[in-house]
């Protein structure tokens, strides 16, 4: 799925499916499980103190959870966090407190009749795995982008290639050169095996050869 | 140019910017982080149309719309100043969304209000009606609460003074939790919502009739009259919200569904947050004010039509002169 800016950008958004959501609820619900049961101890040991500690902490912990971590944490409550997802809108702003009010007050909805069975229904039948609750407020649950370490490409003397190359087959080799690490070495080979007789490269370099073409359309030495 | 090449000159500007969005996202930003924002995040958005319309590797590519994406999360958002959002809210956006929402809420109110004074009357006409709500202990213990011989009334009787505020977030909870209910149930085309308000208004207009009739109105209604200008009216608008969202999935117009529910759904949250305000407000006369035994029962019903007054001159006067924020 696509987002286009006003300064003429498209952003891909990956929206998440439902499994993930489900263990993202899940670590929640454990979590909630959890300090319910601390509160339920506040009120063993502290009498009708506790009492009230205990009540009120159960209404935030039902009706408030959900909206305070999203609308303090960029849209991510504890569960969401783990598993890298984040509410947004679906126009690409972070969700704030109407947004997000909003869609976890009609949880009430979409957990009928039974263990979220409309909200699934629903997911499953949107193309941006909304639930009731996300159509209403307009919001989105995504995969969080998250910085990664760019790798930098294998050492080898560049050197231009034999023949022109199109700009999709320059795309292809950077491409090809920048995944290293990611593909076994025998893979690698397989791959390589194929074009290198289109670029006129001995079959036994063919890997090597490769990276040294893509070094030099990068401009690196 | 070649990406490399690019690449050096760029990676400075890169860097800066990301130094920026980190600490904006963290919420500790400077002077400095918040200067020419605007402009390196268009400049960076045109680096990344370069990139690709360069066949750039993908690496790079996405490294630049990861900056993007950054800065369109905090260049773009809905967002004003807390306080000053929520002043307007109180005083112009929520009186003047009920206003123009009149016919959501009327349906609301006869509802909650007609069943109600029905109930309250045939519970006074058959006196035995009652029994087929509320099951006779039920009755029994209401009956305790309200008995005029209590230091305390209303639920919190049952307990000790100090509790107060014990009871205090009881009454949040429960009252709070049932205007989100009756809210939220108004997704099933506004069934839920007009289930709810009948019922609480069955409900309650059978406790009012019942306990007129065996003499106790003397501590029901002054105890009730305060917070019911709030609370009531609340309930009311929780309704109102339901039936809103039922409307649009019924009849969604010129829209479809969707929109017309997501349209929906805005209106409905402003009543909604009036609402939980007002139940926040009631919660705390009814456990400091309403539930007191030793204020004359004069005063206090006084007061309690000082506050329908109140809620009345609110709802249909405040916020129709808008002024400049």
């Amino acid at each position: 799925m696509y987002l286009e800016t006003p300064e003429g950008i498209y952003l891909a958004l990956r929206p998440a499916g439902l499994p993930v959501r489900v263990l993202a609820f899940a670590i929640d619900l454990l979590l909630r499980a959890a300090l319910l049961a601390f509160a339920g101890a506040a009120w063993l040991y502290l009498g009708k103190f506790g009492l009230g500690l205990a009540s009120i902490s159960a209404f935030l912990l039902l009706w408030g959870y959900m909206v305070l971590f999203e609308v303090l944490n960029q849209g991510r409550s504890p569960g969401k966090q783990i598993m890298g997802l984040q509410v947004i809108y679906s126009d690409g702003t972070p969700i704030d407190w109407s947004g997000s009010l909003i869609r976890n007050l009609l949880r009430v909805i979409d957990l009928l009749p039974f263990a979220y069975c409309i909200g699934i229904l629903c997911l499953l039948n949107s193309a941006r795995f909304q639930r009731l609750g996300d159509l209403a407020a307009g919001t989105l649950v995504i995969y969080e982008a998250r910085p990664t370490q760019r790798k930098s490409l294998p050492e080898v003397t560049a050197s231009p290639s034999a023949r022109t190359l199109t700009r999709n087959e320059q795309h292809a080799l950077l491409n090809f050169a920048e995944r290293q690490q990611q593909l076994p070495k025998r893979r690698s080979e397989e791959l390589a095996a194929i074009i290198a007789p289109a670029l006129h490269i001995e079959p036994a370099q063919a890997v090597s050869g490769l990276y040294a073409i893509a070094r030099s359309i990068l401009g690196l030495r | 140019m070649k990406q490399a090449h690019f690449e050096t000159l760029q990676h400075s500007t890169w860097q800066t910017f990301a130094k920026k969005v980190q600490a904006l996202d963290k919420g500790h930003a400077q002077v400095e982080h918040i200067q020419s924002f605007a402009q390196d995040y268009r400049r960076i958005c045109q680096h990344l149309a370069l990139a690709k319309q360069r066949g750039y590797s993908e690496a790079l590519i996405e490294d630049l719309q990861q900056l993007v994406w950054q800065g369109h999360q905090q260049f773009y958002r809905h967002k004003s100043p807390a306080l000053e959002r929520l002043l307007s809210f109180i005083i112009v956006d929520f009186p003047s969304t009920m206003r123009q929402q009149w016919r959501c809420i009327a349906v609301s109110a006869v509802l909650f209000f007609g069943s109600f004074a029905l109930m309250a009357v045939l519970t006074r006409l058959f006196p035995n009606l009652i029994y087929h709500l509320i099951s006779p202990a039920q009755v029994a213990h209401i009956e305790s609460m309200y008995d005029p011989a209590q230091r305390l009334l209303g639920p919190i009787s049952l307990r000790n003074h100090q509790d107060d505020w014990v009871m205090f977030g009881f009454y949040i909870i429960n009252n709070i939790g049932i205007a989100f209910q009756t809210f939220a149930s108004g997704l099933v085309f506004g069934l839920g919502s007009a289930f709810f308000l009948l019922f609480n208004g069955l409900h309650i207009g059978a406790i009012a009739g019942h306990l007129t009739r065996i003499g106790y109105g003397e501590t029901f209604w002054p105890f009730v009259l305060g917070h019911g200008a709030l609370e009531l009216t609340a309930v009311v608008m929780a309704g109102a919200a339901g039936l809103k969202l039922g409307a649009a999935l019924i009849a969604p117009g010129a829209f479809s569904r969707v929109a017309a529910l997501r349209a929906a759904s805005t209106v409905s949250i402003t009543l909604m947050g009036g609402a939980i305000i007002f139940l926040l407000l009631a919660a705390f006369i009814e456990a400091y004010w309403s539930s007191s035994n030793s204020i004359a029962v004069a005063i206090k019903i006084s007061v309690g039509c000082g506050l329908w007054l109140l809620v009345l001159i609110y709802l249909l006067f405040s916020g129709r002169i808008r002024h400049a924020p």
